[in-house]
């Protein structure tokens, strides 16, 4: 039951992720990205961490890919993206040995059996175990992330958020020489 | 019964397509969605060993990676917003200004 499961969101993930990576439009790439983070999920629960499955769907499905989605209106997406791309089989090949050679590096120490297991929680499901582990072992880093986080929001409030009166759209028609050039202080 | 090779197997090949995108688009909206997959499946390689150590660090690290990929997001949509409203694209060649 548990092959059966693997190998299905297996193939279903990597599949929705090859149309993320070779579809040409922007709405076609970001609704099989979502759908292929939902399955992850599913693989999270498979492996035992259902946590961290709920976070994924809340986190990734249910803000990062809406941000994206609300972000997918300031840019045009109904025109599908022109790419001239020189030589592809290279750039394959090249990608799958990279990736190759890291997985080896960081697997190596893992197949070694090499690794002990430190933080035991016994007695407890996987949510319990979670909070317990994050809120004694992991406290500092995860208050650091609350900061991360903060900052970021800040960030993304700040960039996004200027000048959000002027039309994106009907911009071209009226200044149409400040597209063309590149990184220029307005005036 | 599914080892622990399966699953870090899928997250190679996972880990490969994201590099694949990185690599091969000139888009940078797609190289974000190239991103995101490439730390999906760390995401994935990290809940199999934490899963199969019976350890909980892994799924730990987990969260600090979606809380990264999550800031990650926020900040480069905003840098993103603003590159398209002072270029009127995204395309990467068209970003080549600074060539002297």
């Amino acid at each position: 039951m548990e092959q059966i499961a693997f190998y299905i969101f297996s193939v279903l993930t990597i599949g929705l992720f090859l149309v993320t990576v070779l579809s040409s439009n922007v709405l076609y790439a970001m609704t099989s990205l979502a759908a292929g983070m939902v399955i992850i999920s599913g693989l999270f629960f498979l492996v035992g961490a259902d946590f961290l499955g709920v976070v994924q769907l809340v986190v990734y499905v249910g803000a990062i890919m809406a941000l994206y989605s609300f972000g997918m209106m300031f840019f045009d997406a109904t025109k599908d993206i022109k790419e001239k791309n020189t030589n592809s089989y290279l750039v394959f090949a090249l990608g799958g040995m990279i990736a190759v050679m890291f997985v080896v590096i960081f697997s190596a120490p893992v197949i070694g059996e090499n690794i002990q297991a430190t933080y035991f929680v016994t007695g407890a499901t996987n949510p319990q175990a979670v909070g317990l582990i994050l809120f004694t072992k992991y406290l500092i880093p995860f208050e650091v992330a609350a900061i991360m986080l903060l900052v970021a929001m800040i960030a993304g409030i700040i960039l996004a958020g200027k000048k959000m009166d002027d039309s994106l759209t009907t911009r071209d028609e009226n200044h149409e020489e400040d597209t063309t050039f590149g990184l220029k202080d307005e005036k | 019964m599914i080892g622990l090779n399966e699953y870090l197997i899928l997250s190679g090949i996972l880990f490969s397509i994201g590099l694949v995108g990185v690599l091969r688009r000139k888009n940078l909206l797609m190289l974000f969605f190239a991103t995101e997959i490439m730390l999906n499946s760390a995401n994935i390689a990290f809940a199999a060993i934490s899963g199969h150590y019976g350890d909980l660090s892994g799924q730990m690290f987990a969260f600090f990676i979606i809380a990264v990929a999550a800031s990650e997001v926020a900040v480069g949509l905003g840098l993103l917003i603003v590159l398209y409203k002072k270029q009127g694209t995204l395309d990467l060649d068209n970003l080549a200004v600074m060539k002297g």
